[in-house]
């Protein structure tokens, strides 16, 4: 199977593209756009990019691998992230993750067998007056209780 | 001392306070208006007057920053505005709340802001995390654009702006503005050696200004009351640090959150006033603007005997009694940073906090530079060994050589960020490092959480 961007996503990429002077400036935003599709940055995915924006296949994994957010291989229906960093830690983030990791029967870094929920921690997540917290797909919840955790867990467990 | 404002935060209680119809009920744009027919030096000399200091870490005047850029903007060179929005110094949380409750004031900023340093377009870097902030973010560019305050032609002048969100991929570094810079031309986020610097070649080779997001906020304000008055706000307008900001507090107080202010709020004011005070036992020590600036004890006093200093009216008081200013806690040998202070009890263990940091410097080196790449590595290997009660006491010097042998010897200001923090640790928390080291850490709380 070889990879091309959905007809909606393609609009959206010609739209990046007309926002820079450069189409390498695009980089980012268009893996962005690959991962929401497939869920991670294969190569065959860099190749793409390349391809597209007229770079080298190593520019584009270099890019990939430099940021933490682009997933380097197949990872969890859902994502979830406790902010492990002092301001969540004075506030009990340790207590957060633990409970995730025994609720979900793996450790941070992990996904679960069924593929589920991928768990890990993050840094800082601008969110500090408010924790603990967790990221969990796009959505940001603050202020956790352990019930809170569990009924989150709940429904992405589902 | 302690004065409330609300420029930025006026709108932050209402549900619809981020649309352009309640920002226009205020007054919005008639700043961004009025400036594009201002002369550019003029427009200038008011922001230089307004005093605001960079409330993205280093604290450098907005208005010289802006000044620094080529004049005139050469039709081969296009300038440019880039909008630091990453936010990702541990304690701070304000930029964020601007995005989601106050986009329009980034968005009249960036009009005004562009106009300002001759560039046509602006580019706003937001960490991609905030999905919230960069929703918010594109609807204000669209219903401004939409109202034809964007585009070629924004209040009908000759004068075309536009302006854009950029997200990053989750990478700390990214908020070192050169970092940031090389992200934004599709690069992977390594700082850039200096010079050159923005203004000489910035975003795509350009020259460029970088501004964090709260400092490009405040702008439509500072121009509508007049610079001068702007700066007049602030109790230590006298040290040229001016007008009202942002304050984040979080960690053991009992009302955590953003509070804008005047500057010259005191940390007292910050932790008990309106933080709520401290919450479980009493205040041990804080940090007073994001974890790069080096911690203070609660019972520190000034010292500063020398009338020159811009200390010396503080001279024998307690620390906590010095107006937050960036002159005011560099003097300290800490620093002012992003004004979010991060408050620890003495029921929690400075030990512990001290490892939770280095763990986050260790995880974020871009790894370009062998003094910090091994150095945060290193740092945060002896930590976990003195945590673990496998460490010597005479480890803790080599943890200052590490650290002193970072400073100066990288790239980018994340070394300087690393290596504070761990000699303002190792200086005030000897005694508990010591004592945790030789009973292996009973001597502690060992906990970080109340
Ligand atoms: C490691 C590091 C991280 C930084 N992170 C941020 C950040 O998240 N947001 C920000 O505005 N500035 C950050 N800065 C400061 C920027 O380099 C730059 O000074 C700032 O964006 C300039 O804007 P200002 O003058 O308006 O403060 C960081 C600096 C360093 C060295
Ligand atoms: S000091 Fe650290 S973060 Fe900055 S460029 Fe060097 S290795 Fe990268
Ligand atoms: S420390 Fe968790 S969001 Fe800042």
């Amino acid at each position: 199977m070889t990879f091309a961007l959905s007809d909606e996503r393609e609009r959206t990429l010609q739209e990046i593209l007309s926002r820079y002077p450069t189409k390498m400036a695009a980089t980012i935003p268009f893996l962005h756009l690959c991962q929401e599709q497939h869920g991670w940055v294969s190569d065959e995915i860099c190749e793409y990019v390349a391809k597209r924006l007229d770079l080298s296949a190593a520019h584009v994994k270099g890019v990939a691998t430099f940021y933490s957010l682009f997933n380097k291989e197949p990872v969890g229906k859902h994502q979830v992230w406790v902010c492990r960093t002092l301001p969540c830690a004075l506030a009990g983030a340790e207590n957060v993750l633990k409970h995730c990791e025994k609720r979900l029967g793996i450790h941070a870094g992990e996904t679960t067998r069924d593929g589920k929920v991928t768990l890990r921690t993050a840094e800082c997540l601008a969110s500090c007056g408010s924790g603990p917290m967790m990221q969990v797909d796009r959505d940001y919840y603050e202020n956790l209780t352990l019930a809170e955790v569990d009924k989150i867990l709940d429904r992405v467990t589902r | 001392m302690l004065q409330r404002t609300s420029y930025l935060t006026k709108r932050y209680g209402d549900s619809d306070g981020h649309t352009l119809a309640v920002y226009e009920r205020d007054g919005g744009y008639q700043q961004a208006k009025r400036a594009l027919q201002m002369d550019r030096a003029a427009l200038i000399d008011e922001m230089k007057a307004a005093n605001i200091r960079g409330r993205g870490g280093a604290g450098f005047p907005m208005g010289v920053k802006w000044s620094f850029m080529p004049w005139p903007p050469k039709p081969e060179k296009p300038h440019y505005l880039v909008i630091n929005a990453d936010e990702g110094e541990p304690g701070t949380f304000k930029d964020r709340t601007i995005m989601e409750k106050n986009p329009h004031s980034i968005v009249e900023g960036c009009i005004i802001g562009c106009f300002g340093i001759g560039a046509h377009a602006a580019y706003i870097y937001v960490r991609d995390e905030l999905h919230l902030a960069k929703a918010r973010l594109w609807e204000a560019i669209a219903e401004a654009k939409k109202k034809g305050y964007l585009g070629d032609k924004p209040f009908g002048i000759d004068y075309p702006v536009e302006v854009y969100v950029h997200t990053g991929a989750g990478a700390y570094i990214c908020g070192e503005e050169t970092s940031l810079l090389n992200s934004l031309e599709g690069k992977r986020g390594e700082p850039r050696l200096k010079p050159p610097f923005p203004a000489q070649a910035g975003a795509f080779g350009m020259p460029s200004t970088v501004n964090n997001l709260e400092t490009i906020a405040i702008v439509p304000t500072a121009l509508a009351m007049g610079g001068d008055n702007f700066s007049k706000l602030s109790a230590i307008h006298n040290l040229k640090d001016g007008g009202a900001r942002l304050f984040g507090v979080s960690g053991h107080v009992n009302k955590p959150g953003i509070y804008e202010c005047a500057v010259g709020l005191t940390l007292r004011e910050l932790i008990y006033d309106l933080g709520g005070g401290v919450k479980g036992g009493e205040l041990l020590a804080v940090i007073p603007g994001g974890s790069s600036c080096p911690i203070l004890r609660a019972e520190e006093i000034v010292k500063a005997p020398d009338p020159k200093s811009p200390l010396h009216p503080y001279d024998g008081k307690s620390v906590l009694d010095v107006p937050l200013g960036v002159d005011t806690f560099r003097s300290l040998g800490t620093m002012l940073g992003t004004c979010c202070a991060i408050v620890l009890s003495d029921l929690a263990d400075p030990v512990l906090a001290f490892h939770n940091l280095l763990q986050f410097y260790r995880h974020e080196s871009c790894g370009q530079c062998t003094p910090c790449r091994e150095g945060s590595a290193w740092l945060f290997r002896i930590l976990d060994r003195i945590v673990q009660g496998e460490a010597e006491v005479a480890e803790l010097d080599r943890l200052s050589e590490i650290a002193s042998n970072i400073m100066g010897n990288t790239i980018c200001a994340f070394g300087e960020g690393t290596a504070m923090p761990t000699l303002g640790f190792l200086l005030k928390f000897r005694r508990e490092l010591e004592e945790f080291i030789v009973t292996k850490g009973k001597s502690g709380t060992r906990r970080l959480a109340l």
